[in-house]
């Protein structure tokens, strides 16, 4: 907000597209700490809220025939269950309490990140990194829990020639390992990418105060690429949510039946 | 203020690399999702399973009820057509039983009928016998009576006797 003041003052356009992800203390100015209650802390207070207001609060009257809100909670509900057991298989049930809440947490924080002047949890690599990572620690060792040694046959391609397998092995063990990073490189990416889009869009919106003449093209322009872009990023907020869990649920797949 | 965010941000380029906050999102990230998992393990998830499993028992005590209800129907409706089927026997059979009395009844009187039409016949025939045959006993008197009135007037003298019997015979003839 400062920095806008200063640019208005300054009369040119003002490109700051990245400091909306900028992590600030809610109350002063100081160092941010371990504990300090910044922007992250609000949004997600605000997520929290958001899901307990629509799955605990919208849920309230356990009416055989739903409410609206009723009927959005029991959607969500079906739509991660059904993922989980049709990916993941009867077993993977006992995982959906926890897929659920990464689910709801993805979705809720990348929407609520689509509000103007909100803060985007999601888009920074430092969430998306630790989702990612608790991701793969619960499949690694609930595969490990699961078949002990018998899990590596993940790597071991039994389908595949005898000399090839060595240099296939390889091939899964490293792509097992990137897998975290792409798991959540790609979630935090495409929020920083749209968020930051849109912010260059709206940095070329106030031309016309500047120069009625290319204003008077470029203005009603980039208030319309907001508009598009925005309508792509609520598509892109639903379907990275969708990746991200599927995602998980294939993983913990190979962590409940690792023999291919 | 204006210069202290433009600090932290060239210092560091991207926010999102800025590892001084990552000990804080990295905080705030889990304190946040174990509240989600406690809202959603011990509160949301149970409720919306009841509910769904409630909703799936009532369509499916719903649709027991229908199927009997249904076969219930089917039930009265076979009752209902049983009960016409024998409402139709029944009154076939009244039909049948009041047409019979009723030819008895009709097969009498037309008996009775029969009867008295010959009665009255006979009887209607006899008169007529009786009359035929006072004419006849007529018809010869005034014929013995002309007879001797006309032997009388040609001047013959009429003699009872053989004037009726002249009548009797040409009657005869």
């Amino acid at each position: 907000m400062a920095t806008e003041a200063q640019g208005a003052g300054d009369g040119g356009l003002v490109f700051h597209p990245m400091d909306q992800f900028m992590v600030k203390p809610l109350f002063g100015a100081g160092e941010v700490g371990f504990f300090t209650l910044t922007n992250v802390t609000l949004w997600m207070a605000l997520t929290v809220a958001a899901i307990f207001a629509l799955l605990v609060l919208g849920t309230a009257g356990r009416a055989t025939i739903p409410s609206r809100t009723q009927s959005i909670a029991e959607l969500a509900y079906d739509f991660v269950r059904k993922m989980v057991e049709d990916v993941a298989g009867k077993d993977g049930l006992v995982f959906f309490p926890y897929i659920m809440t990464l689910f709801l947490f993805i979705l809720f924080a990348n929407v609520l990140g689509l509000l103007p002047m909100a803060f985007t949890t999601t888009s920074h690599i430092a969430v998306t990194a630790v989702l990612a990572m608790m991701v793969f620690l619960t499949v690694t060792i609930v595969g490990f829990v699961r078949h002990g040694a018998g899990f590596l046959s993940l790597f071991w391609v039994s389908s595949a020639p005898l000399p090839l397998r060595p240099v296939l092995a390889l091939i899964e063990v490293i792509s097992y390992f990137v897998r975290p990073v792409s798991h959540s490189i790609r979630l935090a990416g495409n929020m920083m990418a749209g968020h930051a889009v849109v912010k260059v869009f709206a940095a070329f919106a106030p031309m016309i105060i500047i120069s009625t003449g290319i204003g008077l093209l470029v203005t009603p322009l980039s208030i319309l690429a907001i508009a598009t872009i925005y309508a792509l990023e609520l598509l892109v907020a639903f379907i990275q949510a969708y990746v991200f869990t599927i995602l998980t649920c294939v993983y913990l797949k190979d962590a409940l039946h690792p023999h291919h | 203020m204006a210069s202290e965010p433009q600090a932290t941000e060239s210092a560091s380029g991207l926010p999102q690399l800025d590892f001084s906050t990552f000990g804080n999102q990295i905080f705030w990230l889990l304190v946040a999702l174990v509240v989600i998992y406690f809202i959603l393990s011990r509160v949301a998830l149970p409720r919306i399973a009841a509910v769904l499993a409630e909703r799936q028992g009532t369509i499916t005590n719903d649709l027991a009820a229908a199927e009997d209800l249904k076969v219930k129907a089917v039930e009265a409706e076979e009752a209902y057509k049983k009960a016409l089927a024998d409402a139709r026997t029944e009154a076939q059979k009244i039909v049948a039983e009041t047409k019979a009395a009723i030819k008895a009844d009709l097969d009498k009187a037309n008996e009775k009928a029969d009867q008295e039409i010959k009665a009255r016949t006979a009887e209607g025939e006899k008169a007529l016998a009786e009359i035929r045959d006072g004419a006849l006993e007529a018809v010869r008197d005034v014929a013995k009576d002309v007879t001797a009135e006309l032997v009388s007037a040609m001047g013959g003298k009429a003699d009872g006797r053989s004037v009726s019997a002249a009548v009797t015979a040409r009657m005869k003839g």
